[in-house]
């Protein structure tokens, strides 16, 4: 796993790694590291820490279907300067696998009771907004997500 | 994550802790499948865990039907903070059996 050491205002991490199970604790270890070190509540921590390593699975799972590959993941406030009592955490995880259909991808009925499936569900739970971006050229898939932050839910 | 086994009769009790995640839930998934096949009852202690996401949640999920299956029971117990707001958030907190520690799910009969 790479740390980009990159001094940014508004930037908080910005990690490069495998797209493997192993690699999710890691990743949960630098974004607490991270958005503690930025004041962010125990909560908000927890949130973005689930929604990030759900989206990995999906990664991993549908993106790169057990082929290895990168992914890319950064975390910034936004707009620049906010802070962890008013501000917004625009998570971005980038990949390199081929795109996936996007219109395919949506929240599966809770009422049907089965393994699996909830990630999606999970992740729209957790964070304000979810959204499939235009990837870059070289890029696979780009997936923003925001948590909203010291604002009533 | 760590997993300890320990019988208390015809009763399984799972105690896991620290973070069950995509890289250990198959391991649990195995493990509670195997007290299953076994026809024994599964309690299942949550009160270390840390972190559990929905591979986890998946594994449990897939336990509580193979326990209807075979007309054993299962349940969670001393489910802690970090895995309750999940089962929540999946709806399942009123889906499994859910004791507030392993001594009354035992008291219980699971």
């Amino acid at each position: 796993m790479k740390s980009d050491g990159e001094a940014s205002a508004t930037r908080l991490l910005h990690l490069r790694f495998r797209a493997l199970p192993e690699q999710l604790k890691p990743v949960r270890d630098a974004i607490g590291a991270a958005l503690c070190g930025a004041g962010c509540d125990f909560a908000v921590v927890g949130d973005v820490k689930l929604a990030v390593c759900e989206a990995c699975q999906n990664i991993i799972r549908h993106a790169y279907c057990g082929e290895e590959g990168d992914v890319v993941l950064e975390i910034a406030w936004e707009p620049p300067g906010a802070a962890a009592e008013k501000g917004r955490l625009v998570v971005m995880l980038t990949d390199f696998a081929p795109p996936v259909d996007t219109a395919s991808i949506c929240p599966r009925a809770l009422e049907d009771l089965r393994p699996g499936g909830l990630g999606t569900h999970i992740i729209r739970a957790v964070m304000d907004e979810v959204a499939f971006l235009p990837p870059p050229e070289g890029a696979g898939n780009v997936l923003k997500m925001v948590k909203e932050v010291g604002t009533p839910s | 994550m760590n997993l300890d086994i320990s019988h208390k009769g015809n009763v399984v009790v799972l105690s896991l802790s620290g973070e069950v995640d995509m890289q250990h839930a198959p391991s649990l998934r195995k493990q509670l499948l195997s007290a299953l096949e076994e026809r024994r009852d599964v309690l299942v202690d949550m009160g270390a865990v840390d972190y559990i996401d929905s591979s986890g949640i998946a594994s449990l999920v897939e336990a509580y039907q193979a326990a209807r299956r075979n007309g054993t029971r299962f349940a969670l117990a001393a489910v802690s903070d970090a895995s309750m707001r999940v089962l929540q958030l999946a709806r399942l907190d009123k889906v499994f059996t859910i004791h507030p520690s392993v001594e009354t799910g035992l008291q219980a009969g699971v």
